[in-house]
């Protein structure tokens, strides 16, 4: 009788702590959603380097990214408008990190910001979202985007740590949607 | 007295040919016997709209003085009193100067019509409230002169005046649109193909939703009998080929992908998408599924999209239900998670959707990136 006793305790013993376990892990996974890695960038490339660095964070911190596409919206229309040509191109650049995201196991959480200039996304974009860290790159791209003054600004605005990549002059690698496939890994 | 009858010829662009042809039928009208007068009319210059216009009895404008200027309006006491069977009114969306008796010129129109007056008149499509964000960003132009879009909706007859962009490019470069000095600033700019052609496609789905539109109307005002006879489409006629898509989204990041292949395939069928996220009743939107829910609110602002919030405890009957208010057809929901145990029983969600919403709606599984490696 003890024998079967203690075999039931052990059993439901193992059942409970196997339970709680399963739990805590799920609970885990659950928290680590809550730290964001936000990426903001303009026009149809970005910087491959740019991309990889916040990946490799993300990873590292078991954080999610936040690719966030600044587009800027004309005086002539409201800011709330709907800007169907901006959404595609950000669209298909979204559909590109994330494409190296999952292959790389990383969380997306996309977003596209609206503002009268990029840096007037920029700050909607610090009001709207919680993130724990900001990748940006200062390549210039040929594309217009994010200058440095966008950059000064953000480092004293954001509320959180920013990391300024600046590939090196011979690096034009980027993720791209421009006329020609996603570059991918 | 009963209203008059009210025709609207709708044009992508200046120099179609809306005026003219709104002469056209004006002039086929007289000699079929009726009386017709012209209340107001915007040649700009074009001789073959002046000449279109010779035979037809013009009533004499209105000058009007702003400050030191003296413009010319239409004389809406004037026609009032000339009383045609037949008015031809140019230029609808027109704004009036002020101290006139309405301040824009469909309200003139709605006094004719109601004055027992027929009334033909124009409009272009960048002039409709609705269409207008969208055409300035299209073309980058955006006019100042708009109409609310039920004015279109009024009408009992809307004529799309079509016209190719080359073709009206043609006309542009022949003089027959603007004097020789304005063609190559308007080519410069918004005459572009590129630009026309999306013109066009907005005029051609716009008559096409009004097409739809008024066939709806029609059914459900028969029963009434407010409708002339000839008005009357059957009950049973079938629905005209028009998408609509919808997709079923949850408030989070994974469902970002569904929402960005349904925009896609809303864009490729030129169709409107909705985004509807059936919400378990009583669970509070706070905290993170607040933030979800307003990220999720936003996309759907800058994608043009609708996002739906319906509050129901069985998924598949609160889908059934928005298909049926939204003339649904074409169904995207996302791959699910593998189930297990019990669950394997239970018939998958694409099965219960076809078999629960109207015949001929399509469903279409978008596969989740990240799912294989979830199961890994």
């Amino acid at each position: 009788v003890i024998e079967h006793f203690l075999v039931g305790f052990a059993l439901i013993l193992g059942l409970a702590l196997g339970f709680l376990v399963a739990r805590r892990r799920r609970g885990g996974s659950d928290g680590d959603a809550v730290h964001h890695i936000l990426l903001p960038f303009t026009g149809s490339e970005i910087s491959r380097r740019a991309v990889d660095a916040a990946l490799r964070l993300a990873l590292a911190e078991h954080a999610t990214l936040m690719p966030a596409y600044l587009a800027r919206v004309p005086k002539s229309l409201p800011l709330d408008c709907a800007i169907p040509k901006e959404a595609d191109r950000a669209m298909a650049m979204l559909e590109a990190i994330e494409q190296r995201a999952s292959s790389q196991g990383v969380p997306i959480d996309a977003r596209i910001e609206r503002g009268r200039s990029y840096r007037h996304a920029l700050a909607r974009l610090l009001q709207n979202e919680d993130f724990d860290r900001v990748v940006v790159s200062a390549t210039a791209t040929g594309t217009p985007g994010l200058n440095g003054d966008d950059l000064v600004w953000l480092l004293e605005k954001a509320p959180a740590e920013v990391l300024i990549l600046r590939p090196g002059p011979s690096d034009h690698r980027v993720v791209s949607v421009n006329g020609h496939p996603p570059a991918v890994a | 007295v009963q209203s008059g009858r009210y025709k609207i010829f709708l044009g992508m662009a200046a120099g179609v040919g809306k005026t003219y042809r709104m002469l056209q039928e004006g002039h086929a009208e007289a000699d079929a016997g009726r009386d017709v007068a012209i209340g107001y009319l915007e040649p700009h210059k074009r001789e073959e709209t002046s000449a279109q216009a010779r035979g037809l009895e013009v009533v004499p404008r209105r000058r009007v003085a702003i400050r030191e200027v003296e413009v010319e309006e239409m004389d809406l006491a004037g026609l009032l009193a000339r009383r045609p069977e037949l008015a031809l009114i140019d230029e609808l969306a027109h704004t009036n100067a002020a101290g006139s008796e309405h301040e824009k010129r469909y309200e003139d129109i709605e006094e004719v019509l109601a004055a027992g007056i027929d009334v033909f008149s124009t409009v272009n499509v960048q002039h409709l409230e609705s269409l207008n964000d969208q055409v300035a960003e299209l073309t980058g132009v955006r006019v100042r002169e708009t109409v609310p879009d039920s004015v279109l909706g009024t009408a009992d007859e809307v004529v799309l005046v079509d016209l190719t962009p080359e073709a009206l490019i043609a006309r542009l470069r022949a003089g027959k649109v603007y004097p020789g000095e304005n063609i190559q600033a308007a080519l410069d700019n918004f005459f572009k193909i590129e630009n026309l052609a999306a013109l066009r496609e907005v005029s051609l789905r716009q008559v096409a939703e009004d097409v739809e539109s008024k066939r709806l109307v029609y059914s459900e005002v028969e029963a009434v009998g407010t409708r002339r006879e000839e008005d009357k489409v059957a009950a049973d006629a079938p629905k005209a080929v028009g998408e609509r898509l919808l997709a079923l989204v949850r408030p989070q990041p994974s469902s970002q992908r569904l929402v960005r292949r349904a925009w896609r395939s809303a864009q490729r069928l030129g169709t409107g998408l909705d985004l509807l996220w059936v919400k378990p009743p009583g669970q509070p939107i706070e905290g993170e599924l607040e933030d979800q829910v307003s990220a999720v609110r936003r996309l759907a602002s800058v994608l043009g999209a609708t996002f739906l919030i319906e509050e129901h405890d069985d998924l598949v009957a609160a889908v059934a239900q928005v298909v049926r208010e939204r003339n649904t057809t074409y169904i995207m929901v996302g791959e699910s998670k593998p189930v297990r145990g019990w669950a394997r029983l239970r018939e998958r969600l694409p099965q219960r959707l076809m078999q629960a919403t109207p015949p001929g709606v399509d469903v279409r599984i978008v596969a989740h990136r990240g799912l294989k490696e979830d199961e890994k």
